[in-house]
């Protein structure tokens, strides 16, 4: 058996019996790349992510509801950084997967490229795009890549605050004046389809699945996690007292689930090509702060110079 | 002998299995970063408790203080809406 032979057969071993496959591991360079470009995606969604929300941080209604989106965006910028730590362990350098952020060859959830148009959509998003976002990533937390399932686990545990405090705020306007009922109606219309084509492209269309799950990097398809974030929040809209925007939904006893409408792909791939309504703003705003910050890591670096330390 | 001559002081950290973080185990002296875990190794993971080890000199680590342990801590003490149980969601509600 030739050495990388050999190496394959011990890396096709470690995944077979749901090991996870650790930094100093030999792995194949597609399991690489596959990583980088996963993880990096990952880790620029928390960051670019923090911009629709931090949108109303300054326009919150109340100290204690600014307070909490504070500590909200606050946190997706802790993701980010755990993710981008998580990827550098694949060899890849910080400064790189920023500078390919900012050049549009990294992509970031398309979800972001939408607007933050009124006070409800920070609850709107808390409730479905977190909520989208905990039925992603419960399952990575077993995902075959040790660092990525370690950041992931921290990640969960903190996105239930973030489902909640959306959910609350939500249940707050439906208690409220018509005018704030229907402001919940009307962000929710908005960010319903938007939150479905968070879970990717159908299956039939989704070529790279297949090899992430036969490497345990995705432990299941879009088409599957879709109809599990349907099926959670049905009822939670229910609940809430809110319409979800899709005429062909409704419960189908047969399969124990909602059937549900098609999201408009063709808008999905248009967004994610760079022509959904924010994406030249999220990038320039990125731009702006990094090169805003620039004279901050110097002077950090400076001090550290004259203080003798590396 | 004099204490220049001392071998430096290793922290050492084992990873039990795969999937879960190093932990730190303990420490150790050796005369440099190879013997250290070697070391490490014979000292630590006599019976299988570990799959990877990492060793660092104990005087490259930086280490908050026990003394600031409130002004370090306190900030996060009073932020109680970063907890999911600061909200109140009915019990009807499912998957929260």
């Amino acid at each position: 058996m030739s050495q990388v032979a050999e190496l394959e057969a011990g890396f096709e071993r470690t995944i077979a019996h749901q090991e996870r496959i650790e930094p100093r591991d030999w792995m194949p360079d597609e399991y690489r790349r596959t990583l980088v470009r996963q993880i990096a995606q990952h880790a620029h969604s928390e960051i670019i992510g923090m911009q629709p929300e931090g949108n109303w941080i300054t326009r919150a209604p109340s100290l204690r509801r600014k307070a909490i989106l504070l500590a909200k965006v606050q946190d997706e910028a802790g993701h980010g950084l755990y993710l981008y730590s998580a990827c550098e362990t694949l060899g890849v350098s910080r400064e790189e997967l920023t500078r390919l952020l900012l050049a549009g060859r990294q992509k970031y959830s398309s979800i972001f490229n939408y607007p933050t148009l009124s006070y409800a959509d920070v609850g709107t998003i808390g409730w479905l795009v977190d909520g989208a976002a905990i039925c992603n990533q419960v399952p990575l937390c077993r995902t075959s890549y040790g660092p990525y399932g370690r950041a992931m686990i921290r990640i969960c545990k903190e996105e239930s605050f973030h489902q909640r405090q959306g959910y609350e705020l939500l249940m707050t306007m439906m208690r409220g004046t018509d005018e704030q009922q229907a402001m919940v109606q009307e962000s929710v219309d908005r960010f319903w389809w938007p939150s479905l084509m968070m879970f990717g492209p159908p299956d039939a269309d989704s070529p790279n699945t297949e090899r992430s799950m036969a490497w345990g990097v995705k432990r299941h398809t879009n088409d599957e996690l879709r109809q599990r974030f349907v099926d959670m929040t049905v009822p939670q809209a229910e609940a809430l007292g809110v319409t979800l925007p899709d005429p062909d939904l409704r419960w189908n006893a047969e399969r124990s689930s909602y059937d549900f409408g098609e999201p408009d792909w063709e808008e999905f791939w248009d967004v994610v090509k760079g022509d959904g309504p924010c994406n030249a703003q999220r990038l320039t705003h990125r731009q702006r702060a990094y090169d805003e910050g620039a004279w901050v890591r110097e002077a950090a670096l400076a001090f550290a110079d004259r203080e003798g330390q590396p | 002998m004099s204490v220049k001559a001392e071998w430096p002081l290793y922290e050492v950290f084992v990873r039990s299995k795969r999937g879960l973080n190093h932990v730190h185990v303990g420490s150790l002296h050796a005369p440099d970063d190879a013997m250290a875990l070697r070391h490490a190794r014979d000292v630590y993971t006599r019976r299988n408790e570990g799959v990877s080890i990492w060793v660092v000199r104990s005087d490259a680590i930086t280490a908050s203080s026990p003394d600031e342990k409130d002004p370090l801590f306190a900030p996060s003490g009073d932020k109680v809406y970063r907890h999911p149980t600061f909200y109140e969601i009915p019990d009807d509600v499912p998957h929260m």
